[in-house]
């Protein structure tokens, strides 16, 4: 895909945000600072703002763009951590007019790796990571069986899914939700939920 | 002098303990990056670099931050600057801020300043 259905997939995830707003600042207000849904509907506003005037075909400056504007907008912790999962992606896509499902799937590695180092963590300590890293690995397998880009989109929704129960049964130790301990158990993380969210949102993008 | 930047989810927080130092070490340039721009809490990457810009000097600057996404966008913030005299430190956000703005104020070093605001973490209260 070029430019252009990338812009309107970047869109899509704001749509979507905003439709579960409500949803992920109620989940956030249990175990964190309920703001999680605020946060991320202020940056992705912002992000529709900045892509309306960016006129560009290359993919690794959407991205990037997104990135940045989200660690400038967000104010909390999902503004660093999806700012340099976009980022991260942008990097690898820099100068690229063209999007496949390898280099998707080479751009949420990148995040993958970007959002463990900004946050210092990894997988297990109810966070986004939870449902991102088995997210990843289900789509690399099927990519490896061979499934059609949609079917790949949907195992990795699958996993991401599963990732977010996972999330209800452990104890947060990473974040603001540490602070509550055995208390956290089940509740699903907020950050989960909305990288889940926006998986979902792709896949549906992608799906004729 | 070795320049301080209070980074805090908000701003009257942030602002209250710049004031705080201001007290004990007043000629020390102690400046506050609170909450956001709309007034709501968080911390804001362009509050957190106008912050550091404001009391950059050869001297060079240290960063005190509460938690989360505090240090999460100050290390951006950082990399994106690329100064080799700004550091961030690792301690409690109001004593170890009182105690790098005297430290300062006295003409210590940025690595001296760094050790009085870690040594904070040891302060008995009572």
């Amino acid at each position: 895909m070029k430019a252009e259905r990338v812009t309107e997939i970047l869109l899509a995830l704001g749509s979507k945000i905003e439709e579960e707003k409500d949803f992920l600042t109620e989940l956030d207000n249990v175990i964190g600072d309920g703001d999680h849904g605020i946060n991320m509907a202020r940056g992705f506003k912002a992000v529709e703002e900045k892509l309306g005037t960016l006129q560009t075909s290359d993919i690794g400056n959407l991205l990037k763009t997104t990135g940045m504007t989200l660690v400038s907008t967000v104010g909390g912790a999902s503004g660093p951590l999806y700012g340099t999962a976009f980022m991260k992606a942008g990097m690898l896509m820099n100068g690229k007019e063209e999007m496949n499902l390898d280099d998707f799937l080479s751009c949420l590695d990148a995040a993958v790796e970007g959002v463990k180092t900004r946050g210092k963590s990894v997988q297990g300590e109810k966070t986004m990571l939870d449902a991102m890293i088995p997210a990843l690995d289900a789509m690399k397998q099927a990519r490896e069986e061979g499934l059609s880009a949609p079917d790949v989109l949907q195992k990795g929704v699958d996993a991401a899914r599963t990732g977010v129960e996972y999330t209800k049964t452990i104890i947060a130790t990473k974040g603001r939700a540490s602070y509550l301990g055995e208390r956290s158990i089940g509740h699903q993380d907020p950050g989960a939920t909305s990288f889940t969210d926006m998986l979902e949102t792709v896949c549906a993008c992608i799906t004729p | 002098m070795v320049g301080i930047v209070v980074v805090s989810h908000s701003a009257r927080l942030a602002e209250g303990i710049a004031e705080l130092a201001g007290l004990i070490a007043h000629d020390c340039p102690v400046a506050a990056a609170g909450g956001l721009e709309d007034g709501s809490f968080g911390t804001s990457y362009e509050r957190i670099m106008n912050a550091v810009e404001s009391v950059q000097n050869p001297d060079g600057v240290l960063i005190m931050m509460d938690m989360g996404s505090a240090v999460m966008t100050t290390e951006m913030v950082l990399e994106d600057l690329n100064y080799d005299n700004v550091r961030m430190v690792d301690c409690p956000v109001v004593e170890g801020t009182i105690a790098a703005a005297a430290a300062a104020s006295g003409g210590m070093s940025l690595d001296e300043v760094l050790r009085e605001a870690q040594l904070s973490r040891e302060i008995q209260k009572f």
